[in-house]
């Protein structure tokens, strides 16, 4: 495992002090974590409403479907997850690289969360308004994409900025099938610097910066449009 | 395709796949033990008198809610032992995923209680119950039937994240999964397999905590 620390009395003479290129790496790596989990959040919105309006669909098969999907990625760990896509895609006779592999592990775990948080959302839409759509003439896309949706997407605005944060986080998971983000940058430099706890920390406070603000928007909205069952 | 598949090799593991579930287990049930304190006692700092000590579990609470866990593993296995404090890959995998459930359970534990209404802390009050007493007697069931969902949610989430702590080449399934696919490079055969026993495990906890919520937790709540 790259990153183990030395004994001080056994220290190579090539170690790195860590400066400003160190410093620099890590930051590097912020931008592909950004970039990554960005990709994942827009392909898992578009898979996660397909994957909500299977769940929600009058037509009984599509829900078990959607329901199946849901279940297996919430029931399994997200590093399995990217385990499988990584081993699986060459399997289907695709060649991947880390890039691809991660994006598409991390889209597919994205469609089953944002599918179930809004599932939630359009169950939350009185009945009502989509009967009074129905009475209006509007046929099935009509309603979901003119009443019952844009109220959805809006009830569950707070856990989906809740989920953006845990997907940002998930992405250092990346770094375990070698994607050099975030989190791999900090593990080169603690290995070249010898200084775990600095280039971990670090990490720590750089991943804190672009979730915290996050975590507080989600509360925010939590407590201005909490969904009321 | 030209692909085949041979799920025929991983027979002579089976053994081992199966003591892996059993080390998650138990890496899961201690570190949910440990984590269920440091959450309960989070929350008290939280709902404390001393402004320093609410600062204090608010810190804490956030730190580990706004980094991920891997990093939080790494800089307990790699980082701690430069300040002096060296931990063996059990030992520092159980510290990172009690520190980690400590931080979530105790935002759900305080949700749980600050849903009581208030009146009932206060007629618990009037009726000459000392605030113990109050918590014992009137708060706690109610607050129990709000958390247990969220709560129990956590738990699985929890064993699903043990399969990180292989980073540190502590052992539990996905660890011993590494070894098995190193031995024998099947690597899909043997994360499908994997990722099978890790859903078995999380639907199972699933149905059986939905079976107690329903035993315990199940008079008419209106």
């Amino acid at each position: 495992m790259s990153g183990f620390p030395i004994p001080p009395n056994r220290k190579p003479t090539l170690i790195r002090e860590f400066g400003w290129a160190e410093v620099w790496t890590i930051v590097l790596g912020i931008q592909a974590t950004i970039v990554l989990s960005l990709v994942a959040f827009t392909g898992g919105g578009i898979g996660g409403l397909l994957v909500a309006v299977a769940r929600t669909a009058p037509v009984r098969s599509l829900r078990a479907l959607a329901g199946g999907f849901i279940d297996f990625f919430q029931g399994t760990p997200m590093l399995l997850q990217l385990f499988l896509v990584f081993y699986g895609l060459p399997v289907l006779g695709l060649k991947v690289n880390v890039w691809v592999a991660a994006a598409v592990g991390l889209t597919l775990h994205a469609s089953a969360f944002l599918g179930e948080i809004w599932r939630g959302g359009i169950q939350a839409v009185p009945g009502g308004q989509s009967e009074a759509a129905h009475a209006l003439g509007l046929n099935y896309f009509a309603r979901m994409r003119f009443v019952v949706l844009p109220q959805a997407l809006r009830l569950s605005f707070a856990p989906t900025v809740g989920f953006l944060v845990q997907l940002i986080k998930g992405t250092s998971l990346a770094a375990i099938i070698g994607f050099v983000e975030l989190s791999r940058a900090a593990q080169l430099v603690s290995s070249i610097t010898y200084k775990p706890l600095l280039a971990f920390g670090f990490a720590g406070l750089c991943y804190f910066t672009i979730c915290f603000p996050l975590s507080r928007m989600s509360a925010r909205f939590e407590k201005r449009y909490s969904i009321k069952t | 395709m030209t692909y085949h598949f041979d799920f025929g090799v991983l027979l002579p593991y089976w053994s081992q796949l199966l003591n892996g579930c059993a080390l998650t287990l138990w890496l899961g049930a201690i570190s949910t033990l440990i984590g269920l304190s440091i959450g309960l006692l989070t929350v008290v700092a939280k709902r404390s008198q001393f402004a320093a000590l609410r600062a204090v579990a608010t810190g804490y609470i956030e730190a580990i809610r706004n980094t991920p866990f891997l990093v939080q593993v790494f800089f307990i296995f790699f980082g701690l032992p430069t300040v002096g404090i060296a931990l063996q890959p059990w030992p520092a995998a159980i510290a990172a995923l009690s520190l980690n459930l400590g931080a979530f359970s105790a935002e759900i534990i305080r949700g749980g209680i600050e849903a009581v209404p208030r009146g009932q802390f206060e007629a618990g009050a009037a009726l000459g119950l000392s605030p113990l007493k109050t918590f014992r007697y009137i708060v706690i069931k109610p607050a129990l039937r709000t958390i247990f969902p969220a709560l129990s949610g956590q738990f699985v989430l929890l064993l699903l994240t043990t399969s990180i702590v292989s980073s540190i080449s502590a052992e539990e399934l996905t660890s011993v999964a590494q070894n098995i696919d190193s031995a024998t490079f099947r690597s899909f055969e043997v994360y499908i397999v994997t990722t099978l026993l890790y859903l078995a495990m999380s639907m199972l906890f699933a149905v059986m905590f939905k079976a107690i919520a329903r035993v315990w937790f199940s008079y008419p709540t209106k």
